[in-house]
């Protein structure tokens, strides 16, 4: 069993007086794929949002409870949100690239973190796109506009632009829900292969999606986790019955 | 409520196809017995005239439900009605076989006088039809101890086998001239005997529908 990464002990949230996760129990394994699933309002992605603290911008959001990356409180008011964020990167619904060139999309991050080094840089860029299985469709153009590249190809840049800061975890919200059928098997692919390297937690509307690519899938139902359990479990002999009837497509 | 409701309705159609093909098997095993016990040859082809319409029937099940794996991306319990409905169906055709077999064989010797009075092929073809009706019981019921109670039966097809066969090797023993009939009679016998087997593999599916696991009911 491959290390524990994050640990989700007894975790709340509240968007005011809207109690929106209740007593999150969870172990996110290091280069595991974990999908979250579960209807529209769940907290799926409330919960994502919790582990790079993207929550924080919403002002009447409270959280309680643990939340543990290795040995950092994630909640702590000591820890810094910045090298949090340079940890657990982040790839959102829709392709969101910079109006810059796709070089400049990916040595974006860096830069910001003090590289100033063209060599490294270009370095960074190559080994980046190449993770991101885009290298050789844009290398002739790398200082070409970013956004005049396909919505499948967007988002494969905007996962190059969260590798280019070598995270250690990757949250992906939906990553391929505005993609056609191909990008998204590439997207997948692609998931695939970066297990070896990363932790990746993904949400995901697409139930096939996550028993295709995850190695663990949880299931939310507003705001409880209902089921977590190796994904072939999840979809083959779940142990809850609103696991079975969601995954079947039958509420009762 | 559903919201797959045509994709329900699908497989509620597979399950009603595959009552129809019990009922057909059950048919088939109990006319194959009468024209056995009756020296009926007319009645023994009927039941293998018969048998076209539950192959028919097997490919049909077994074509929709590949269709619903490719096309519907079944999960969890949907996923193992389809695969129970498909491995019953195989079952359902195998036992179908095998009451052919009997009827083959009752053509071939229904003209002589037998050589003995059938008293425990007819048991043995009862308990068949009986472990039938329970599979397919608790198939619909998804009633897991009933399929048990029904695997129990095959114990006692086993044993009436086992005597059917030393009954009809002492016979032959005593008197050569019988070999080509007591070996026809061993046959149905043993295509009973095979029944039962196919009867105790749709108990274990019975098991793995409700369960998910895989249980070897009777080993």
């Amino acid at each position: 069993m491959n290390k524990a990464k994050i640990v989700s002990e007894d975790l709340n949230l509240y968007y005011g007086d809207f109690h929106a996760l209740h007593g999150i129990d969870m172990t996110i394994r290091d280069r595991e794929v974990t999908a979250l699933i579960g209807p529209s309002g769940c907290g799926k992605s409330t919960f994502l949002r919790c582990l790079n603290r993207m929550n924080d911008i919403i002002p009447i959001c409270r959280v309680d409870g643990t939340l543990m990356f290795e040995d950092t409180d994630i909640y702590a008011p000591t820890t810094d949100v910045v090298a949090l964020r340079k940890r657990v990167g982040m790839v959102f619904q829709a392709p969101n690239p910079f109006p810059k060139s796709i070089f400049d999309n990916v040595a974006y991050a860096p830069k910001l973190h003090g590289l100033k080094d063209k060599t490294k840089l270009e370095e960074i860029v190559e080994k980046s796109l190449k993770q991101a299985a885009l290298w050789d469709e844009v290398k002739d153009r790398l200082h070409k506009p970013a956004l005049g590249l396909s919505g499948g190809q967007q988002q494969r840049l905007c996962i190059a632009r969260a590798l280019a800061i070598q995270p250690e975890v990757l949250l992906m919200d939906e990553p391929t829900s505005a993609l056609d059928p191909i990008s998204t098997l590439k997207i997948e692919e692609l998931i695939r292969e970066l297990k070896a390297q990363y932790t990746i937690v993904i949400v995901t509307h697409n139930m096939q999606q996550a028993a295709r690519i995850s190695d663990k899938t949880a299931f939310f139902l507003v705001g409880d986790l209902v089921e977590f359990d190796h994904t072939e479990v999840i979809f083959t002999t779940p142990k809850d019955q609103r696991t079975e009837d969601y995954i079947t497509g039958r509420f009762g | 409520m559903s919201v797959r409701s045509d994709f329900h309705h699908a497989l509620e159609t597979l399950q009603q196809d595959l009552l129809r093909m019990g009922s057909y098997v059950e048919e088939a095993i109990s006319l194959s017995t009468k024209a056995l016990l009756d020296q009926d040859r007319q009645l023994a082809s009927q039941v293998i005239a018969n048998d076209d319409r539950i192959d028919r029937l097997q490919h049909d099940v077994e074509e929709r439900c590949m269709k619903l794996i490719a096309l519907q991306q079944p999960m969890a319990k949907d996923l193992r009605k389809i695969s129970s409905a498909w491995r019953i169906s195989l079952e359902l055709e195998r036992m179908a076989d095998n009451a052919c077999g009997v009827a083959k064989s009752v053509r071939r010797i229904a003209e002589q006088p037998y050589v003995k009075t059938l008293v425990n092929t007819p048991i043995m073809s009862s308990v068949c039809q009986q472990m039938v009706k329970m599979g397919l019981d608790a198939y619909l019921q998804e009633d897991i101890e009933l399929a048990i109670k029904m695997s129990d039966l095959d114990n006692q097809v086993d044993a009436l086998y086992k005597h059917i066969f030393n009954d009809l090797l002492q016979l032959m023993l005593k008197d050569p001239s019988v070999i080509n009939q007591a070996t026809q009679l061993i046959f149905i016998a043993r295509y009973l005997e095979r029944f039962g087997d196919h009867a105790t593999n749709i108990a274990e599916t019975v098991v793995y529908l409700v369960t998910g696991e895989r249980k070897e009911l009777n080993p």
